[in-house]
């Protein structure tokens, strides 16, 4: 039972808080002799994988580091090309880690603002009158719960498909928003949650949820 | 329980075919804005779904759930989209959407020489083969009002 990430979404479908709890990482190390059997090309400012599939290592992931050192950008950490590298022969044999993109911020962004508008929608899709939006997205590798409070903020939870108690942890959050976020004389509304104090009372309740299936 | 509608749409997000047994709630968007509108929403929730997951999914996206009714998606191989509403109370029907597409649409469209894939459906058999199934479910029950 694992609860991946938690999003706050304001009213507008902006983002005001994203935490990660469970680092999942797919990574896969491999060490690759002349020629790469594999084509790379940097696409959204990573390098990822346009053609060829072995070992586990799928079209669209990334590289993560190579011969140890971790890419950013195109970069490696030591500031040398990272694509110069791999395509120059007498780099040969060279370990490359290849791995899943994870959402950069910016990303994580445009994710709570689509899921905003998916909701909208979903509510205009409605067959039944007076519907909701969504409150539960069901696939074959997680569930999305997602709680709409009466004044339009949304706490959308992300967990494996065995995780019980989400409906619990979503109103737990709920109430630590109003107890931590609002009632601070420095918080402004709508505005990104920077408090210590809701970081810590949020990964608590992940953390009880994950253990005892429910948040109370 | 119930079952609200039925859509089927082709890969490039033409309405192949679409039935609708219960509807209470008339929308304000026209037939054909509200069939784009559903496209459009299943392919963002499909790269939604495909970012968000924490590993490589086969499946992907299955079903989503409101306060009043329950979305089911199944797109088989060829990208065909099945989708069906029902009531919030009907489980996982997969199995069902799958059967749509292979003992119904594969044996009575797919294998008809008269029928033009990329056309919207327009054979009597597969109407009346695809209505005895879904009134057969046991979820179907009291769709007509």
């Amino acid at each position: 039972m694992t609860v991946f990430s938690v999003y706050v979404v304001n009213k507008a479908g902006g983002l005001i808080f994203q935490y990660d709890h469970q680092k999942q990482n797919v990574e896969m190390e491999k060490t690759f002799s002349y020629p790469l059997d594999i084509k790379l090309d940097l696409q959204s400012d990573q390098i990822s994988v346009v053609f060829g599939q072995r070992d586990g290592i799928r079209v669209g992931y990334v590289v993560l580091s190579v011969n140890g050192k971790t890419v950013n950008g195109r970069k490696l950490e030591d500031g040398s090309d990272a694509i110069e590298l791999i395509e120059d022969e007498s780099n040969y044999p060279i370990s490359i880690k290849f791995g899943r993109p994870k959402l950069s911020s910016n990303q994580k962004i445009m994710m709570a603002s689509m899921f905003h508008s998916l909701y909208a929608i979903s509510v205009q899709l409605s067959p039944e009158p007076g519907s909701s939006g969504i409150q539960k997205l069901e696939t074959d590798t997680f569930i999305l719960h997602c709680h709409q409070t009466v004044t339009g903020v949304k706490f959308i939870v992300i967990s494996d498909t065995k995780q019980v108690g989400v409906e619990s942890l979503l109103h737990r959050l709920y109430t630590i928003y109003a107890d931590f976020a609002l009632k601070n004389p420095f918080y402004s509304l709508e505005m990104p949650i920077r408090t210590e104090l809701f970081d810590t009372h949020v990964i608590s309740a992940i953390e009880q949820t994950e253990k005892t299936g429910s948040a109370i | 329980m119930t079952v609200f509608l039925l859509h089927i749409y082709d890969r490039n997000g033409n309405s192949l075919y679409e039935k609708e047994w219960c509807r209470r709630k008339k929308s304000n968007l026209t037939k054909e804005e509200e069939k784009k509108l559903m496209f459009g929403m299943l392919h963002s929730i499909k790269s939604f779904v495909s970012k968000l997951s924490p590993k490589d999914s086969k499946e992907g996206f299955l079903s989503y759930t409101t306060s009043q009714y329950k979305l089911h998606f199944y797109e088989s191989p060829t990208r065909l989209k099945f989708v069906v509403m029902t009531d919030i109370n009907v489980g996982n029907i997969r199995e069902t959407l799958k059967k749509i597409y292979s003992s119904i649409y594969v044996a009575y469209i797919a294998r008809n020489p008269m029928c033009d894939l990329a056309e919207p459906i327009n054979c009597k058999l597969f109407e009346s083969r695809l209505e005895t199934f879904m009134k057969g479910l046991s979820f179907f029950e009291d769709s007509k009002e």
